[in-house]
């Protein structure tokens, strides 16, 4: 047979193509809820490691459902929302980051870890190549770092990719968020040698400079929307 | 398997891996090979993936090869290389989620890598499926063994440890040592793959121009 006739080019392609996306439609839609199911289990083991609980080969359902004692959604004025189990953590954080500040529903999930209150803020925003991500969780006064979680989706491995290894996030363990004057005033991701007058700092990534940058503005823009919430009086405060 | 491997098909599995090697000799895949070789962990799980899909692309396009339109082969051979991709990944992240996880920077970089297509228009569009495929491993590994070199170096000397546990200890950095923080930059890898080249070619006179 010719192979090289219009004709049989045309509809070799066309065949081909619908073969195709029949197969990856298929597959799509087979998967779809396993996927979701995994996606559902990574997201709490995500929030687990930010108390730096180590999931690795345990049962993160159950340790999930340990550790996390309640589920928050607020509003920029500290208002709760709802307290329902599931509902905060199904909020959209990119969609709501869209969205006007006193509309936006903010998850704030609520753990106990060896009989103290962390609260843990979820993190969204854009590194080098692609979106970041991470959650931060605070002590009891709302003010220090007990632990943070960051990943990413196609940082460069070896340099903004560090973000999600330990030695970067260690870093953040003990820092202030809060200014003494009780204001937000976030963390500082600065070059070493590099220092603000208002902000505690952490170092930077070498070689991941908007990766790191990023981070910063994550930080800053996420937590600045649980300003209220974080300068609430709590019962055990230091201020 | 005596016909099984045959001496030609020995030669097309054992070619890749010295005299015709994919990066040093054909220089197919630098892009990814600088992009993947800042630690040894990247390297090894992008050599076993590129190795998995331009074996079994190499298998499909050979099958399909009497019957593909000369004037759309690339594009024929990028939909294969595609959807073979995607749905591998798809899988993955079904059965193997922490895989994927880590997979997910290369998903992109596998099906833009130039010894895919290499592989497939110069050998999968004239060989039988058998042939194919070992060639797509030889050539797999060829490249995942460059990858695996490069990797060592510049893990080793750019942060003192390999596949992330430490090897330089302490008591040399108290000493005074430091790493090389140039070695986690891209042109690195470059620099580190061209002598790669020069050690070979010094031992392969035939390659020489």
């Amino acid at each position: 047979m010719d192979t090289n006739k219009n004709g049989y080019t045309l509809i070799y392609a066309t065949v081909m193509v619908v073969i195709v996306a029949l197969m990856l439609a298929f597959v799509s839609g087979a998967l779809k809820d396993t996927q979701n199911a995994n996606v559902k289990l990574d997201k709490k083991k995500q929030i687990l490691k930010s108390l730096q609980i180590d999931t690795e080969g345990q049962d993160a359902d159950a340790l999930y459902n340990k550790y996390i004692v309640k589920e928050l959604v607020v509003n920029s004025k500290a208002e709760v929302l709802s307290e329902k189990k599931d509902e905060a953590f199904d909020v959209d954080v990119n969609k709501e980051l869209s969205k006007k500040l006193e509309v936006r529903r903010l998850p704030i999930y609520v753990a106990n870890v060896d009989g103290k209150t962390k609260y843990i803020i979820t993190l969204r925003g854009t590194g080098l190549w692609g979106p970041i991500w991470g959650y931060l969780a605070l002590d009891e006064d709302r003010n220090t770092i007990f632990g943070t979680f960051f990943s990413h989706a196609s940082e460069t491995p070896g340099l903004g990719a560090n973000i999600a290894d330990p030695p970067f996030q260690k870093q953040f363990i003990g820092k202030h968020i809060l200014s003494d004057k009780n204001e937000f005033v976030s963390i500082a991701v600065l070059k070493a040698g590099q220092a603000t007058k208002t902000q505690e700092k952490v170092d930077a990534l070498s070689g991941g400079t908007i990766t790191s940058k990023g981070v910063e503005k994550m930080l800053l823009n996420c937590l600045g929307q649980y300003d209220q919430f974080l300068q609430q009086p709590t019962s055990g405060g230091t201020k | 398997m005596s016909k099984l491997f045959s001496d030609k098909t020995k030669q097309v599995f054992l070619g890749p891996l010295s005299k015709n090697n994919p990066i040093t000799v054909q220089v197919l895949g630098i892009c990814s090979a600088l992009a993947v070789t800042a630690n040894l962990k990247p390297a090894l799980v992008m050599g076993i993936s590129v190795t998995v899909i331009v074996a079994f692309s190499n298998v499909i396009i050979s099958l399909l090869r009497n019957t593909i339109p000369n004037r759309i082969r690339i594009i024929v051979q990028l939909v294969v290389v595609a959807a073979l991709v995607t749905v591998v990944s798809e899988f993955l992240k079904a059965f193997a989620y922490d895989v994927s996880v880590q997979l997910s920077v290369y998903i992109g970089l596998i099906i833009t890598n130039c010894i895919l297509m290499g592989r497939l228009e110069a050998f999968a569009m004239a060989n039988k499926p058998w042939e194919s495929f070992v060639d797509g491993l030889g050539n797999g590994f060829g490249y995942a063994v460059i990858l695996v070199v490069v990797g060592i170096f510049r893990e080793l000397l750019g942060a003192g440890s390999l596949l992330g546990f430490r090897i330089i200890p302490q008591s040399f950095y108290d000493a005074g040592y430091m790493n090389n923080g140039l070695m986690m930059m891209p042109p690195m890898a470059l620099i580190l793959v061209a002598c790669i080249i020069w050690w070979h070619r010094s031992k392969n006179k035939e390659l020489q121009e």
